[in-house]
Formats: structure tokens, sequence, C-alpha cells
């Protein structure tokens, strides 16, 4: 009796541990998370805790000293190079680790690994993409580079002596709430980081939805929707520039008009696509426009806002610079930033460097493919992905001349009805140490400097401004470019031979670029590099609003100062809805208006354009115009079988302009034809309806109605940072939306002693649990500052130091 | 009083063995304990809950005042959906006692007999 007892009592005991210590029952191990010797109270860190240790590894070649200031900003003093790389390693992962290594999980497509097989489609779409072949392209010619693979050795070594130090009560929160651990770091991890901004940044495409309205509309109708110019973009480099002739000579394929443009296949793929809004804004101002004769530059790129955020900031000194700004958890070196000498800054290319092309293979076997007149052999890529708490799942990935097929039927269950498999050809493929332009950048003197290092950058292409303390600024629309024919893969192209593949990248000295412009004033908002007599194909679809408004405010300007920088760049004016209300008030007609239409319009009438936290014209334009846009384009929009794309908001703005009986203002589902009066009328009605529900809702002032949240990458709410105040809309220069807009804002102003500003809307400490988790979120939506301390050796002593670790060879 | 050894031997134990060993540890603190000073079935399971909720409880409670209650109050609404660091603590102190408790039972059946 004793002994069934016994066992029992012994089988509940270890059955409920078993159940406590894995996500086997529970979504969380929560004997081992609750333990206060283990699991999560160990990450509730004192608020007073003491952040100096003196720490020795092997490997060190001298001595570093990190300083860490009140806001927790670490600024490193190495006496060799290669420490400071693993320190910053060290400083990453000590601060950030769960962070970086999710996101090159996500980036291999191994996050089935983490939150088990609802992640599967994930992973299949990023290894299909390549995403793994093209870091393995990268990590080859970063190695090549013996500086590039020192520095990312000695990173990897940093991240790792953090790990190996690692006990289980020290893990980072979020290892311990889902219930598994790190892994070491390497080389690729970096590589794969990087890919991973590549592919937010230089994997936006919209070839699909291009393909399907392209078949859909006539080819007048196609232009008119998808212009390839727009009249009130002020392009990067200002329109009347003038171009040599190009160097390359692209020559369109003679059979484009029969089997590219005359191409009729109707594509129905969904897929995730990195966020439409993935910009920035950056200038420089040259002395002569600024009151202390000096250039500043700016710089705040727009970004998904997470907790931990994208950005961790720090100081890196060794004998060689001394360079300061924001850096990537995930890979060395300071990406946005300034040095003794000069300061750098980015926003997004955002050319179309992503195509599709229409690959027949032989059999359902995919292991052969029709290319220039005979049946050539693909190569197949095993993926083997690993299944949290399930089997693994196999994808065999076949590879052509082009790149991956990421699409066929395996995929998607479309290729089995219309036998389409769709081979991707992206730049991110080909092999780069865009990483090494970062690291001559933080070491950069003057101009010259300037241009060897941002060669280096090729995907994500970049629009890369400079300015230097000897009164240079600069702006260069940097990348590896397809150089293309007219609307080259704007649609999916034939994938039978080689006229259809991309003929030589766009030159480097080729690419636009303005150096001390007369003007007194580079800039760049994700709009059009430049304007049509740039004698290589751009495409379209180039965000108009944010340039605008900082061209014509930079123009007007004299005597600048850092404060009128910091108005500049959390201004909230909509350049679009500023030109879109005269064109409102003229044609709609008011005495048709119903309900609370009447007391919208006024609010609207009264609104002075700005996105400002009160605002409620802003919320009224915003609800009015999208249902303005979805009542001109759904009729005809509704009529495509598969994905589709609508024309931009500029696009209709200015065809409106130009013609106000715009041939698509008619409802082409109902006999009688509307006019723009109609579709103004019955568009605000329908707004008016939404903005009263809103009203009532308490949510009619802007900052309530656009409701910024900023959410830890978990996205479970516990952890979130929610409903920020303030100002800033998606077409104003302070670009703020729902989750997402400026990450890092950034002024410096290149006086003889540097004097820098900047903010991010995060914490330095990724913990949760940390009082530096989230608090410089505050500072941030006020539109407030932090100044930057370019630390010297001589302010050791500084009672901004708070704290300092050492760090030795033993 | 033996009620009273064991509950202090058990913290002691549950104490020490969590610096070196996993958080389960603490099953063995109990079911050491027991073997040591042994006591009547209910009576093992209540000296081991008592010692682990105690200790569990004073843990967790002086760890989370050093961190103002930041993380305590993110968690809480997490897994218990309310904000309220105490009754994280209570929960962390239940599951702390629950399995010393069990741990000190299952020894109990060894011994009660002799």
């Amino acid at each position: 009796m004793k002994i069934l007892a016994f066992s029992i009592s012994a089988i509940v005991t270890g059955v409920l541990i078993v159940i406590l210590n894995s996500t086997l029952v529970l979504p969380a191990p929560l004997g081992k998370l609750l333990s206060p010797q283990h699991g999560l109270w160990q990450n509730a860190e004192p608020v007073n805790k003491n952040f100096s240790e003196s720490l020795h590894f092997t490997g060190l070649k001298g001595k570093v000293n990190v300083y860490f200031d009140d806001r927790l900003v670490p600024h490193v003093f190495a006496e060799q190079e290669s420490d400071a790389w693993f320190v910053q390693g060290y400083l990453h992962a000590k601060f950030r680790l769960w962070q970086m290594e999710l996101q090159t999980f996500a980036a291999a497509g191994r996050a089935s690994e983490i939150i088990g097989k609802k992640a599967i489609n994930h992973d299949r779409e990023f290894r299909r993409l390549g995403m793994v072949y093209a870091a393995e392209n990268s990590l080859k010619e970063m190695e090549n580079d013996s500086a590039t693979k020192s520095q990312c050795d000695n990173y990897t070594a940093g991240v790792n002596a953090y790990i190996s130090g690692l006990s289980e009560s020290e893990l980072p929160f979020e290892y311990k709430l889902i219930g598994y651990k790190p892994e070491k770091w390497s080389n690729f991890k970096t590589a794969l980081f990087l890919k991973y901004m590549s592919y937010d940044l230089a994997g936006h495409e919209e070839d699909f939805e291009m393909t399907n309205a392209k078949n859909q509309f006539s080819s007048k109708d196609f232009d008119l929707l998808y212009p390839l110019k727009s009249d009130s973009t002020d392009p990067i480099i200002p329109r009347g520039t003038v171009y040599n002739a190009p160097k390359i000579n692209v020559v369109k394929p003679t059979t484009a008009d029969s089997l590219y443009f005359k191409d009729s296949s109707i594509i129905n793929i969904a897929r995730s696509k990195p966020d439409k809004e993935n910009g920035s804004n950056n200038w420089a101002v040259s002395g002569s426009k600024t009151l202390s004769g000096a250039p500043i530059l700016c710089n705040d790129p727009h970004l998904g806002l997470n907790l931990p955020s994208i950005w961790y900031e720090m100081q890196i000194v060794t004998p060689d610079f001394s360079a300061y700004g924001a850096t990537f958890p995930g890979s060395p070196a300071v990406i946005i930033g300034f040095n003794e000498h000069c300061a750098f800054g980015f926003t997004n290319g955002g050319r179309d460097v992503r195509d599709y092309y229409d690959i027949t293979f032989k059999d359902d076997s995919r292991k052969e493919y029709w290319f220039n007149g005979q049946w050539q052999p693909t190569t197949f890529r095993i993926e083997n992905i690993h299944v949290k708490n399930d089997a693994p799942y196999l994808d065999t990935v076949a590879y052509t001349v082009f790149g991956p097929v990421m699409y066929d039927q395996s995929f998607y269950k479309d290729s089995a009805i219309t036998h389409k498999n769709y081979a991707v050809r992206w730049s991110a493929h080909d092999a780069s140490n865009d990483l090494k332009c970062f690291s001559l950048l933080d070491r950069a003197k003057n101009y010259s400097d300037y241009k060897v290092a941002i060669n280096y950058l090729l995907t994500p292409g970049q629009n890369c401004a400079f300015a230097a303390k000897d009164g240079d600024v600069a702006i260069q629309t940097q990348g590896r470019f397809p150089a293309k024919w007219r609307r080259q893969g704007d649609f999916i192209m034939p994938g039978i031979d080689s006229s259809y593949m991309w003929q030589g990248n766009i030159p480097q000295d080729e690419t636009p670029f303005q150096y001390n412009p007369e003007r007194g004033f580079i800039s760049s908002a994700n709009q059009a590099p430049a304007d049509t007599s740039y004698p290589y194909y751009l495409g379209s679809d180039y965000p108009m609003a944010r340039g605008y408004t900082i061209n014509k405010k930079l123009t007007a300007m004299t005597n600048i100062t850092i404060k009128d920088m910091m108005a500049l760049q959390t201004n909230t004016e909509d350049a679009f809805a500023q030109m879109a209300m005269p064109l409102v008030l003229k044609y709609i007609n008011e005495s048709k208006l119903s309900g609370n239409a009447s007391k919208y319009l006024n609010i609207l009438k009264q609104w002075n354009f700005k996105d400002d936290i009160n605002s409620t014209g802003a919320t009224v334009f915003g609800i009015f115009w999208d249902n303005f846009e979805k009542e001109v384009w759904n009729d005809e929009f509704s009529k495509i079988k598969g994905v589709t794309s609508m024309p931009s908001k500029t696009t209709l703005l200015e065809d409106l302009l130009k013609d106000s009986s715009l041939k698509f203002i008619d409802n082409v589902n109902t006999p009688p034809v509307e006019t723009l009066t109609d579709v103004l009328v019955s568009s605000f009605n329908t707004a008016s309806g939404l903005l009263t529900k809103i009203e009532a809702g308490g949510k009619l002032k802007w900052s309530d109605y656009r409701a910024t949240h900023i959410d830890h990458l978990t996205k479970l709410p516990a952890l979130n940072h929610p409903a920020i105040v303030s100002g800033g809309g998606p077409l104003s220069i302070n670009a703020l939306k729902e989750d997402h807009g400026p990450s890092w804002r950034m002024i410096v102003s290149l006086t003889q002693k540097i004097e820098a500003y900047g903010v991010y809307p995060g914490g330095q400490n990724g913990n949760p649990g940390s009082r530096f988790y989230d608090n410089f979120i505050d500072r941030w939506a006020n539109g407030k500052y932090y100044s930057l301390w370019l630390m010297t050796p001589a302010e050791t002593g500084d009672k901004k130091v708070r704290w300092t670790m050492t760090f030795s060879g033993s | 009083m033996r009620f009273l050894t064991a509950v202090i031997l058990v913290m002691i134990l549950g104490f020490a063995t969590c610096l070196l060993f996993p958080w389960w540890s603490i099953a063995l603190a109990g079911f050491i304990t027991i073997l040591a000073i042994p006591l009547k079935p209910l009576q093992s399971f209540f000296a081991g809950f008592t010692a682990l909720f105690v200790l569990w409880f004073l843990l967790s409670w002086w760890i989370s005042s050093n961190n103002d209650h930041i993380l305590a109050q993110r968690v809480s609404l997490l897994i218990l959906k309310v904000n309220s660091p105490f009754l994280l603590m209570l929960f962390t102190a239940f599951i702390g006692g629950l399995i010393a408790g069990l741990g000190a039972l299952t020894a109990s059946f060894l011994k009660a007999k002799k």
C-alpha cells in the first residue's frame, strides 16, 4: 500500500515537474520561468543596478574601457581596433541578444524552430526567396576582404564570449518565456542580418500586381494609372541636371511586344511584403545657409517601430577613429552617425531590384527548364526546416540561371492549374560587402573618403547624405541597380531565353549625385532620384510629399540653427493634402452632403494641413481621401481576379488636376456616368458616416485616431508600449504611422566641436525588466532630443560617466 | 517542533540546491528533508509547501522591490491577465510550494511505516 502511494506521489511530482519545465502542455515553462533563482525574477533588473565590471578574455590584444553615460550609452575606447569590434559584439549581446538572434532566425527561414509549425510558410517563403543563398554569397565576399573578415571574426568572438558566460538565470527574459536557448553567433549570422535589412529595404516590388493591371487595362489607361513621371515630385537630384549619354546601352528584346507586354497571365499569389513606407528623410545644409557657418546633417530612417528597437546607440573609439551613432545589434560598425570629421545618413533608394521570370519546366520533376532553345538542368537546394514540437519539413527548391524558382506548384495552389512557375532575380542574391561601406564611413575624413566608402554599398541601394567639417555636403543615390529598358521587370518576364535577363548594372560613376550644389543643400525622402532626363530607366512608385516639403522649406531657410532642424525633422505639414484640397473644394457640391458631412467639411476647410496631435482636420482628410480612392478604383480593380495594387495617391491627384473628367471617376457598374462632383460627394458622405462613429468613440483627434503603438517583437501586449501621443502622419516629414515611423532622429552640426542631437523610440536595454527598456520613447514622441556626447579620452572623469566596464586579455 | 525544523531545513536546502541545480531540485529539498526528519504524509506536504511558499514569496518580493516591480507588472499582465506584482509573487510561491510539498510527500511514504 505504501509502495503504491509512494509510486503515485513520485509519478505525480515527476509529471508536474516535466509539465512546468517545458512547453509540452503549457505555453510557457512556468516552473522554470517563475523560479526566483532561475527564471524571470532574475531579469528584474535592480533600478540602481551597477553596470561596472572588469572582464578578461583570451584573444583581446589590448585594453578596452567602456564608459556608460546616464542613458546607458556605451563609449568604447579600445587600444586596438580589433578589440573594439569584440566589445561591440559583447555589448550587443549583453543588451540585445534575443532580438539579434530572432532576426537572423527570421531571415534564415528558421522561425518554425522557435514558434512551431505556424511559421512554416514564412520559413518556406524566405528560403525560396533565396535569403540563405544570398547570405552565403555575401559572406564569401565579406570574408575575402581581410579587414571585414577580421572585423566580423572579432565581433562574433565578442558575441560568443557573452553567450558562453551566460548562466541559466542570466538568459534574456524572452528565452525563458518561450523556452529555448541561444546558439553560438557566427559571421554567417551577421551576413543573414544584413540580408534581412536588404529584404526590408530592397525587397519591395509590385510585379504580380502590375502584371494583372497591365492585362486588365489598355496601355494608354495603364500609363495613366502607373505613370513613369510625376509633375509634383521634386527629385533628389534637381530637374534640369544634365546627364551624359549612358555607358550601357540596354537593348529591349525583339519579342517584348509579343511575349512580354501581351502576356495575359493573371496571378493570384498573396505574399508577405516589406512595408511600403520603409522610407526616410535625410538632408544636409551647407555652411552658407547656417547661422554657425558650418554644415548641418540630418537623418531619420523610417522603419517598423518595435521593442527592443532595431537601433542601439554607441560610440566606438580606436587609434584610427572616433565614431558615434546608431548601430545594428547583429552587425559591427556604426551605421548612421558621425565622427570627428564628418557625418553620414541614409534614406532608402526604393528602386526595383527584384524581378520574376516565368519558367517552363519539362515536367513535374522540375529537373529541366527551357532556356535558349534547349532543356537546361536545374540544381536543387533542399531546405530542411526544423519545426518545434513537430517533424522537420523538407522543401526542395529548383535553381535556374535567373535564381531560385520561388513559386511553383509545391508552394502555391494556383500553379497546379496554371502550370506557372516563377523564378526570382534579386540584386541581394549577388555577392556584396556592404558592411565595408559603414566601416569606412566610420573613419572617413573627407568627401573623397566618403566616395570610396559608399561604393561598397550595393544592396540595399541608399541615398547617402554626407557633410564634413571642411564644408562639403554631398548626396549619392548609391547602389547596384540593373540597367533596364523601359518597363523591364515591372511585370513578370518570360524566362525562356537570355534576352530578358538584366544586361548589366548602372556604372557607379553614373549614379545620380550632387556635391556642394549652389542651392546650399542636398536632400532625399525616397522620391524619384532624378527626372526623366536621366538616361537610365528608374521605374515608378516613388513617394512625393515629404521630399516636396523638405525642399520647399530648405530653399526658404537661411541662418539655420539646430533648433530649426529639430523643428523641420518633426514638421507635421501634409503637402499632399495641401495640393488636393483646392481641387476637393472646387468640385464638391455642399448642398448634396448629408448627415454630419457639412460639419466635417467645415472642419476640413479650417484645417491648417498639419498632422498635429489634436487636429481633427487630419483625421477627416485621411478618412475622406481613403474612401474617395476606394470609390474611384474599386469598380475597375475588383474586376481583376488576381492580386492588385491601387495607383498611388499622388497619381490620382495629378491625373485629376490635369483632367477633372478622368474616365476612372465613372463607376463602371452603374448606368449613369458619375462626375468628379458625384464621387466627391458620395465618398464624403461615406466618410462622414465613419467619422460620426469615430467621433462617438472619442477618436476624432488625429493622434487618437492614428493610435501609434510600439510593440515588442513577440507582439505580447504586456510587453508593448501603448498609445503614443504625438503629431506626424504618413505624408508629413514626421512620418509617423500606426506602428511605423522615424526610428532614429539625428542632427549633427559640423562645427569645430561637433554638436549633435539624437533620439530613438526605445531604450538601450532590450530587457523588458529594465528601466532602460523603453525610457527614450516619451522624449521621442514629444519631438525632443538628447545631446549626443562624442566623448574624448580627456573626459573619462566627467560626471556623465556612470559606470565603467573594462575588458582585457587574460 | 519537528515540523518547524523540517520547514527550515527545506527552505535552506531549497535555496542551496537552486544555486547549483535546476529549479525542480526544490522537490529534492523536500524529499531529503523528510527522509531525515520523517513526518506523516499530510504534515510532510505542508512542511515542504510552507517552506517554499515562504522562500519563493520572499525572494521574488525582494527582487521585484529592487526593480520597482517593472517586470512583475508586465509579466503578471501576461500570465495572470491582471496588473498585480503581488499576485504574481503569490503564484510563484504557490508553484514552489506545490513542487517542494510533493517531493516531501513522496518521501513520507518511504519513511512513515518504520
